[in-house]
């Protein structure tokens, strides 16, 4: 059976997202509305119908993840979005669903916080979607798309590993991404296979022994194995970290940055080399696993990295780690939701040149 | 081995009638459970109802957070185990996965009336096709006897060591009556299990709720007042004679809410 080549649209991404999950085969949505995500679960509410899937408004975000966790739990793929509150009273749901390694799908359309915050776009929740979350020791899978086209591919790969891993998965976007339109290629429907889910809850046959999802393991040494085992995990998920580089070979000063930071940067290192300074930048495209070791490499070749973020300096820490001291490592970064300009960044980075340049004097 | 075990508990010796069995649908294990305490009669009903109805392959339940946190380790059909105050969101998510399986929830007063109220309001008032067992024990005995949201007034709980005091902590939450208003519940009964009598009329609701589940019409919300021996400090037949003077006015037995007569 040929498939007839899918047309450019021009999408929202929060709806390129949804229509995505709709092609990913999901058997259940459940969430809540919040600014700047509502129109993932519009946009479901309207075609899930056609797709068979079920799309449910929950009373709050924490009715919607226990929702995920029990329809995940009994083997659907299942999906929940929000944004940054929302996402903070889902954690403890997170946190279950972790330990009892069901595998769904959680978006975070991401907005300025602390607290109510704005609607606006921001990048201040890297730490809570990569460091756990809730409680106890757990990591979820993390993509940070930086198009509408990401938006829409990275929910097949959140749902390839999350299934693969047995682990929640995670798309960490922003207001910015969600709202803003560009031209996408859908994935075709149906492309993505559903794995054999033998540990769900859907009925005991006789001659199987029941089916338990449970994050309770109230004897230590037990509770101690279970945390053994999620930490294999987290280690065996290291090979699956990804990013991308712009002309990184070169580079005196790396730009690292994700998501719609990602590509403000593209636009300050290009402005940065029409002015004959050799900028480049790497994405991590997964936030966890973070590709350390491709930043380390890539800061190898520099004299300077410079950390861009939409917050106070979160993803910073990690950067510092992997280049564990062999270069400077800068920060620029806006919160509040304001959206950092190429021209900030380029004149962060000529400070930067200048100053190791009188340095080196 | 095992069928060996099995035998020896379900049949009769030669010459006598089997008048009473473990059912197979309950796991052969000793329950954490204090000396008479409701649950263990409880979990046993809900399996007999399972095994007699013959639905163990399709039925899939929701444990809490609580002393009956443990129910999976029990009752032998799939289960998922709940964050506090959430087995109705779980099991709303399986139910709508799975619209023909059987699914319940089984959930304490601090579970399913404080943290889950929410949840338990908009699951029933959805009409969700499940069944929810509530066990209502006016306390909270898992963490040490705290009070519940359906402590009754003067009773002395760990955090009420005075009594609950009305211009303090309110007043006993009868949510069972509050359920039975929502159009979405379709079956609301209030029953207890502390004498024979009472054990077998909740079998029988407990058969209705999970007969009324195949008719996919709404929630099935069974309340059974219970004891809790060691959270009351009371012996076991003290704190049944003290469940009948104090519980069973404040929260009296029967149906509120019947198919075809509500």
């Amino acid at each position: 059976m040929s498939h007839k080549p899918e047309q450019p649209r021009l999408m929202k991404g929060n709806e390129a997202l949804a229509e995505s999950a709709l092609r990913a085969g999901i058997h259940a949505y459940f969430g809540y509305p919040i600014t700047p995500q509502s129109e993932i679960l519009e946009y479901l509410t309207e075609h899930g119908r056609q797709y068979g899937c079920v799309v449910l408004q929950a009373e709050s975000e924490i009715a919607a993840i226990n929702m995920i966790y029990g329809a995940g739990g009994a083997g659907g793929r299942v999906m929940t979005s929000s944004s940054s509150p929302g996402i903070s009273l889902m954690q403890e749901g997170l946190s279950y669903m972790a330990c009892a390694e069901i595998p769904c799908l959680v978006v975070n359309v991401n907005r300025g916080g602390p607290g109510l915050g704005t609607i606006q776009p921001a990048q201040g929740d890297y730490f809570q979607a990569t460091k756990g979350g809730g409680h106890g020791d757990y990591r979820l899978i993390v993509l940070a798309p930086s198009s509408v086209q990401e938006m829409a591919d990275f929910v097949f790969e959140g749902f390839r590993l999350a299934e693969k891993y047995r682990n929640p998965a995670f798309i960490l976007t922003d207001g910015a991404l969600g709202q803003m339109m560009e031209k996408v290629i859908l994935p075709p429907a149906g492309s993505l296979p559903h794995p054999e889910k033998p540990w769900a809850t859907v009925g005991k046959p006789k001659h199987r022994e029941r089916n338990i999802l449970t994050s309770l393991h109230i004897e230590s040494e037990k509770m101690e194995k279970v945390n053994h085992r999620l930490q294999e995990k987290y280690t065996a998920l290291q090979r699956e970290a990804r990013h991308e580089a712009f002309q990184t070979d070169d580079a005196e000063v790396l730009l690292v940055a994700y998501g719609l930071s990602a590509r403000i940067c593209q636009k300050a290192m290009e402005l940065a080399r029409e002015k004959g300074i050799r900028a480049g930048v790497l994405r991590p495209i997964t936030l966890y696993p973070f590709p350390s070791k491709a930043v380390a490499g890539a800061a190898e070749q520099a004299s300077n990295v410079l950390v861009v973020e939409l917050n106070s300096g979160q993803m910073i820490e990690d950067v510092k780690l992997a280049v564990n001291g062999r270069r400077p490592v800068h920060f620029k970064g806006r919160m509040g939701g304001i959206i950092i300009s190429p021209e900030e960044v380029l004149a962060e980075i000529e400070h930067i040149v200048e100053h190791t340049q009188v340095e080196h004097v | 081995m095992f069928e060996d075990r099995k035998m020896e508990t379900m049949t009769a010796p030669a010459g006598m009638e089997l008048v009473y069995r473990r059912p197979s649908t309950l796991v052969d294990t000793p329950m954490h459970y204090c000396p008479g305490c409701s649950h263990g009669v409880v979990h046993r009903l809900i399996m007999e109802v399972v095994e007699e109805t013959g639905i163990q392959e399709k039925t899939i339940g929701v444990a809490p957070v609580g002393c009956s946190v443990f129910a999976y380790n029990y009752l032998d059909v799939d289960m998922q185990e709940a964050p506090h105050g959430r087995a109705t969101a779980v099991a709303t998510g399986i139910k709508r996965v799975h619209p023909d399986k059987i699914v319940f929830t089984y959930q304490g007063d601090g579970d399913l009336a404080a943290i889950g109220t929410g949840e338990t309001i908009h699951t029933v008032n959805r009409g969700e096709s499940i069944v929810v067992v509530f066990i209502n024990n006016a306390i909270y005995g898992m963490t040490g006897g705290q009070m519940a949201p359906t402590t009754l007034l003067g009773m002395v709980t760990s955090t009420t060591p005075f009594g609950r005091e009305q211009p303090v902590m309110g007043y006993p939450l009868k949510i069972t009556e509050l359920i039975a208003h929502l159009p979405g519940a379709y079956f609301v009964t209030r029953q207890a299990v502390h004498t024979t009598a009472h054990v077998r009329k909740a079998k029988k609701a407990l058969q209705a709720a999970f007969e009324y589940q195949g008719h996919n019409k709404g929630t099935c919300f069974l309340e059974f007042v219970s004891n809790c021996p060691s959270g009351w400090k009371m012996t076991p037949l003290e704190a049944n004679d003290w469940l009948e003077k104090n519980m069973l006015p404040m929260y009296p037995l029967g149906d509120l809410k019947v198919p075809g007569r509500n």
